[in-house]
C-alpha cells in the first residue's frame, strides 16, 4: 500500500543508485537518524547510555567490521578481541602522548594502526582457509593480549598494569573521563557509528565489496575472472580491523575508561562479536546493528527479569544467559542461517505485496 | 649430568606429558571430524561437562539444585550419599551417550548438508549452551570446584593408591616425573589402541570408516547414518570423559578445563584434522615445544607466560608452509 517502488521516479543517476530506493525506507531512515541525533541526546540519562546505548553503538561498529571480514569476504576470524585491544592501546598511547590533539583524530588513528596490525595477521589467509584460518586468527588473539600484558611500555609503566583514560575534551565538551555528560559520550559514539555504517554500506556495494563477495563465494573462481586475492583479502582485513580498532578505542576511552586487557579483550569478546553477526545476519549491515542490539539488550532484560523481579542469585542468571545465547545460536543456524536480517528482508518482501499474499 | 641439562630434560618430559593430554582432547575432535565433517569446538566443554557430572554424581549432588532452590525457595543440595567411582564413571558414560543422542537428534540432524563453517559455528553455540547447563546443573561455586583441586589427585577415588607418591625420581638422574602423568600416558595409549582396534576389527567400526569415506556410498550399502553419528558422538563423549578425568585430576575441575579445547586446535592443525596418529604426534610436538620455549626463551627473555600463544604461533607458521598439516590428506580444490 505505502511500501512500493511504484510512483517513485528516479531522474538522476544519483537517485537511481541510492541506498534506499523505496520512499518509505528512506523516510524511516531519516526518522531514525532524527530521533537518534536530535531527540535521544536530550532525554537520555546515565543508566540508559551506559547499559544500552553506548555498548550498542560500539558493538555495532565492531560487528560491522567483523561482518566485512566474515560475512562479505568469508574469512572467519576469532581475533576480534585482540584487534579491539590494539585499538584501545593505540588510542591510549596517542591520548597520553599528544594531549592537545582532538579525540576524533586519536580514535581514527587508532583505527589506522589496527588496520596495519590486521593486515599483518591477515597475511596467512593467502595460504590457509576455513577452519585453519579461524584457528590461525586465535594466534592474533592470544599473542596480542599477552603482548599488552607483558610489556610495560604499552600501559605507560603504571603499577596496576591497567590503562586509564585521562580527561579529554573536543570543542570544549568533555567526552573522556569521569566528568563526561551522558549525552556527550553518546553523541561521540553515535557519530562514529553512523559514519562507519555509511562507509561500510557504500564499500560493500561498490567494486571492493563485489570483489570480497567473489572471494567469499569461491576464491579460485574469483581469481580466474580477474580478482586479485592478495588485494581483496588484505583490504578486507584492513577495513575490518579499522572498524574493530575504532570500536576498541571507543570501548576503552568512552565506555569503560579503564581496561585490564585480559579481562576486557579476551577470547570471550571475540565470540560475542561473532555471535552478534551470526544472529544478526552474515553479510548485512543492518544485521550487524540487529545482532548488536539483540545481544546488548538480552543480558539487560534477563537481569531485570531474573534478578530484580524473580530475585534469583546473579550467578544463576549469568549461567542462564549462557544457555539462552548458546541455544539461540543453534536455533538461528537451523531455522534461519541468515539471521535477523533475513527475517527483516522477508518481512519487507511481504510488505511490498500487501494486502495480497502473492 | 650438568644441572641445566637435567632441568631441560625435565621440562622436555613435562612437555611430553602435557602433550599426551592435549592429544587426548584432539583425539575426540578427529573422531567427529572424520565421521561427519563437523569441526567440534564443543569437545573441550564436553570434557568439562563430563568431569563435572562425574564429580557431581560421586558427591551425590542434586542436579539443578541452585535453580530449583531459586524457583521454589527450597534448600536442597545433596542426596546425602557418595557413589563409588566405578559406578559413577559408568553413570557418566550413560549421560554422555544420552547427550550424544540429543545433540545428534536435535541439532545436527537439522544441519545435514550445510556449509562446514556453519556447522563449526553451531558447535560454538553448543559449547556455550553446554557450559551454561553444566554450571546450572552442578553449580560453579568454588566449593564444588575445589573438591578435588586441593589434593589435586582425589578425583577418581578408587585410584588414589596410584597417585600417592605424586612424583618420583627416575633413573637416579635427578629428573622428577609426575606419577599422574605416567598414568595419563598409559591410559591414552590404551585408549588409542582400543579405538584403532574398534575401527579396524568390529562391524560398527567398519561402518564408521565407511561413513567417514563417503556418506552417500555408505548410506547406499545400508549403513545407518544416524546410528553411526550417535556412535561417533558417544565415542567422542567417552574420550572427553577420559580427558576430563585426567585434566581434572591434574588441575581441578573448573572452567579453565574448557579452554584446553582451544589448545587442542593448534594440535589438530599440526597433525591434520583427519589423522589419529597426527593428533598424537601434533599433541606431543605442541606440548614439548611450548614447555621448552617457555623454559629456554620465554621466561628468561620475554617475560614469561608465552605458553598462552606459542602453540598458535607455531601452528600458524607451520601452516604457511604445509597447509594440510603433517598427516592430513592433501587439499585439492576444483572450481
Amino acid at each position: 500500500m505505502f511500501y512500493r517502488e511504484a510512483g517513485d521516479f528516479s531522474s538522476t543517476y544519483a537517485q537511481d543508485q541510492q541506498t534506499f530506493p523505496i520512499k518509505f525506507d528512506r523516510w524511516r531512515y531519516y526518522a531514525v537518524l532524527f530521533i537518534a541525533i536530535v531527540i535521544v541526546p536530550f532525554v537520555v540519562n546515565d543508566y540508559w547510555v551506559n547499559s544500552i546505548f553506548m555498548p550498542f553503538l560500539i558493538y555495532a561498529i565492531a560487528a560491522i567490521g567483523l561482518n566485512i571480514l566474515v560475512g562479505y569476504c568469508g574469512q572467519v576470524s576469532l581475533g576480534t578481541g585482540g584487534f579491539m585491544a590494539v585499538g584501545a592501546y593505540a588510542c591510549y598511547k596517542l591520548m597520553t602522548a599528544f594531549p592537545d590533539v582532538s579525540m576524533f583524530v586519536h580514535v581514527l588513528l587508532a583505527g589506522v594502526i589496527t588496520a596495519g596490525v590486521g593486515v599483518l595477521f591477515g597475511l596467512p589467509s593467502l595460504r590457509i582457509k576455513g577452519f585453519y584460518l579461524a584457528v590461525a586468527t586465535l594466534a592474533a588473539q592470544f599473542f596480542l593480549v599477552w603482548l599488552f600484558n607483558r610489556f610495560p611500555w604499552f600501559y605507560n609503566y603504571s603499577a596496576s598494569g591497567q590503562i586509564n583514560a585521562p580527561e579529554r575534551d573536543t570543542f570544549g565538551i568533555i567526552i573522556v573521563g569521569p566528568n563526561t555528560e551522558a549525552w556527550a559520550a553518546y553523541m561521540f559514539c553515535l557519530i562514529f557509528t553512523i559514519a562507519s555504517a555509511i562507509v561500510a554500506r557504500n564499500m560493500t556495494r561498490g567494486a571492493t565489496g563485489r570483489k570480497w563477495m567473489a572471494i567469499r563465494d569461491m576464491d579460485i573462481a574469483a581469481e580466474i575472472i580477474g580478482v586479485n586475492p592478495l588485494k581483496a583479502k588484505l583490504t578486507a582485513f584492513a577495513v575490518s580491523s579499522f572498524f574493530i580498532g575504532i570500536s576498541g578505542a571507543l570501548f576503552f576511552a568512552i565506555y569503560l575508561g579503564a581496561v585490564e586487557v585480559g579481562e576486557v579483550f579476551g577470547i570471550q569478546k571475540s565470540f560475542l562479536v561473532l555471535f552478534m553477526i551470526i544472529i544478526g545476519g552474515l553479510g548485512s549491515i543492518f544485521g550487524s546493528f540487529a545482532g548488536a542490539a539483540f545481544l546488548v539488550i538480552l543480558p539487560v532484560l534477563l537481569k531485570i527479569v531474573g534478578v530484580d523481579w524473580l530475585g534469583w542469585p546473579t550467578d544463576i542468571v549469568a549461567h542462564l544467559l549462557f544457555v539462552i545465547v548458546g541455544a539461540l545460536i543453534v536455533i538461528f543456524l537451523i531455522a534461519e542461517p541468515h539471521g535477523i536480517a533475513q527475517l527483516w528482508r522477508v518481512a519487507k518482501e511481504k510488505l511490498r505485496l500487501w494486502p495480497f499474499p502473492h | 649430568m650438568p644441572e641445566q641439562l637435567v632441568y631441560t630434560f625435565e621440562v622436555f618430559l613435562n612437555g611430553l606429558m602435557a602433550g599426551v593430554l592435549y592429544a587426548l582432547v584432539a583425539l575426540g575432535f578427529v573422531l567427529i571430524y572424520k565421521a561427519s565433517g563437523i569441526f567440534n569446538y564443543a569437545q573441550g566443554v564436553m570434557a568439562l561437562f563430563a568431569a563435572m557430572t562425574l564429580v557431581g554424581i560421586q558427591n551425590g549432588q542434586v542436579p539443578f539444585a541452585h535453580l530449583i532452590n531459586a524457583i521454589f525457595g527450597t534448600e536442597i543440595h545433596h542426596f546425602g550419599w557418595h557413589v563409588h567411582s566405578i559406578i559413577a564413571i559408568a553413570l557418566t558414560v550413560v549421560v554422555m551417550i544420552a547427550l550424544a543422542w540429543a545433540v545428534q537428534r536435535f541439532v545436527f540432524r537439522h544441519l545435514v548438508g550445510q556449509e562446514p563453517i556453519l556447522l563449526f559455528m553451531a558447535t560454538i553455540g553448543l559449547a556455550y549452551f553446554m557450559e551454561g547447563v553444566a554450571d546450572l546443573m552442578w553449580g560453579s561455586d568454588i566449593k564444588t570446584l575445589n573438591v578435588c583441586a586441593a589434593e589435586g589427585t582425589c578425583l577418581p577415588q578408587g585410584m588414589n593408591v596410584w597417585f600417592e607418591g605424586s612424583t618420583y625420581e627416575a633413573w637416579g638422574t635427578g629428573v622428577f616425573v609426575d606419577n599422574l602423568d605416567i598414568v595419563a600416558s598409559i591410559v591414552a595409549a590404551v585408549l588409542v589402541i582400543g579405538l584403532v582396534m574398534f575401527a579396524q576389527y568390529t562391524k560398527q567400526g567398519r561402518a564408521m570408516r565407511a561413513v567417514a569415506d563417503d556418506h552417500q556410498a555408505a548410506l547406499s550399502v545400508g549403513v545407518s547414518l544416524n546410528f553411526i553419528w550417535v556412535l561417533v558422538w558417544s565415542l567422542a563423549g567417552f574420550v572427553a570423559l577420559v580427558a576430563g578425568i585426567m585434566w581434572g585430576a591434574k588441575s581441578g575441575v573448573q572452567f579453565s578445563l574448557s579452554l584446553i579445547a582451544l589448545k587442542a586446535l593448534p594440535v589438530l592443525m599440526l597433525g591434520g584434522f583427519t589423522s589419529i596418529p597426527g593428533a598424537i604426534i601434533g599433541g606431543l610436538i605442541i606440548g614439548v615445544g611450548e614447555k621448552l620455549f617457555e623454559f629456554l626463551i620465554g621466561a628468561p627473555y620475554l617475560g614469561g607466560a608465552t605458553e598462552n600463544w606459542f602453540a598458535y604461533m607455531l601452528a600458524l607458521l607451520f601452516l604457511v608452509f604445509r597447509p594440510q598439516g603433517l598427516f592430513g590428506e592433501k587439499i585439492i580444490e576444483r572450481v
